[in-house]
C-alpha cells in the first residue's frame, strides 16, 4: 500500500465481476504522514482512508466489470460507521457487494475488518462515467496494473 | 392504491427534504424543486426499487445531450411519471 499516493488495495483475494463481490487484502505502513499528523504520538488511520479503501474496493470491481472502459468514482456515501481504530501496520481485508446496478451509477454495502472484527462500514453511492481524457483512461489502468499482478485472482 | 405521482412526490420528500406542498405534476424537478443530479440519483435509486424497474438515466441523459429529447420529458414530475409507468407496463408484458 502506498498510503500517500492513494494506492491504498493490496491484492484481490476473491473477485466475483457478475455476482458483483471483492475481497481485498491490503497491509498499512508502519510509518506515514498520514499518520504523524493523525494523531501525534497516538497513530491511526483517518475514518476518512477507511471509507476511501472501500469505496476503492467497490470501484475495482466496477472498474473491471467494465473492463477498464470506464471511470467510476465516489457519488455519495448513504451511510458510515467506524467502529474501532485502526493502527499502522495493520492487515485489512476489505470486502465489497454491489447491491443496486442502477443506469451509470451503482450501490455497494462495503466493509473493513481487521483481525476479524469490523472496524468499519458503509454503503455508498458509485458513477460510472467515460474517462474524462484518453490519457487519463490509460494512466489509470497502469497505476492499477500492479493490483493483478499481486493477485492470483483474474477476472 | 397510491397513484404513480403519490409515490414518487413521497419519495422526493423523503430523500430530499422537499416540502410536499411545493410537489406539483407539473413542477420541474431541477428548476423548481432544486434538486441537484446527486440528489436525483439518491431519487432514482430509490424509485427502482420501489417500482422494481432500471430507470434508464444515462440513455436519457444523452438523449438530452444529443437534442433528441428535451429536459422536460424526462424532468417534469408528470412526464417522469408517465415514462415510470411505461417502465413498469414493460416489465410486465409478456
Amino acid at each position: 500500500m502506498r498510503l500517500e499516493y492513494f494506492e491504498l488495495l493490496d491484492r484481490i483475494e476473491e473477485m466475483d465481476l457478475e455476482g458483483g463481490t471483492i475481497r481485498i487484502a491490503s497491509t498499512l505502513p508502519e510509518t506515514s504522514p498520514v499518520f504523524d499528523g493523525h494523531f501525534p504520538s497516538f497513530p491511526i488511520l483517518p475514518g476518512v482512508l477507511m471509507l476511501e479503501v472501500m469505496n476503492q474496493s467497490a470501484g475495482y470491481l466496477l472498474y473491471r466489470r467494465f473492463k477498464r472502459e470506464r471511470f467510476v468514482f465516489l457519488g455519495g456515501v448513504k451511510r458510515a460507521k467506524f467502529r474501532r481504530m485502526v493502527k499502522p501496520g495493520a492487515k485489512l481485508d476489505v470486502r465489497a457487494k454491489i447491491t443496486h446496478d442502477g443506469s451509470g451509477f451503482f450501490v455497494a454495502e462495503t466493509s473493513l475488518k481487521v483481525d476479524g472484527e469490523t472496524a468499519a462500514d458503509a454503503e455508498i453511492i458509485l458513477i460510472v462515467q467515460d474517462f474524462p481524457t484518453p490519457e487519463a483512461k490509460t494512466a489509470l489502468a497502469e497505476r492499477t496494473d500492479y493490483i493483478e499482478a499481486a493477485s492470483s485472482v483474474t477476472a | 392504491m397510491s397513484s404513480t405521482f403519490d409515490i414518487v412526490a413521497k419519495v422526493i420528500t423523503e430523500t430530499s427534504d422537499v416540502p410536499m406542498q411545493n410537489i406539483k405534476p407539473d413542477a420541474h424537478a431541477i428548476d423548481d424543486l432544486g434538486i441537484d443530479s446527486l440528489d436525483f440519483l439518491d431519487i432514482v435509486f430509490a424509485l427502482d426499487k420501489k417500482f422494481g424497474i432500471k430507470i434508464p438515466l444515462e440513455a436519457w441523459t444523452q438523449e438530452v445531450n444529443q437534442g433528441k429529447a428535451s429536459v422536460e420529458d424526462y424532468f417534469v414530475l408528470k412526464n417522469l411519471c408517465a415514462r415510470i409507468d411505461e417502465l413498469v407496463a414493460a416489465k410486465s408484458a409478456p
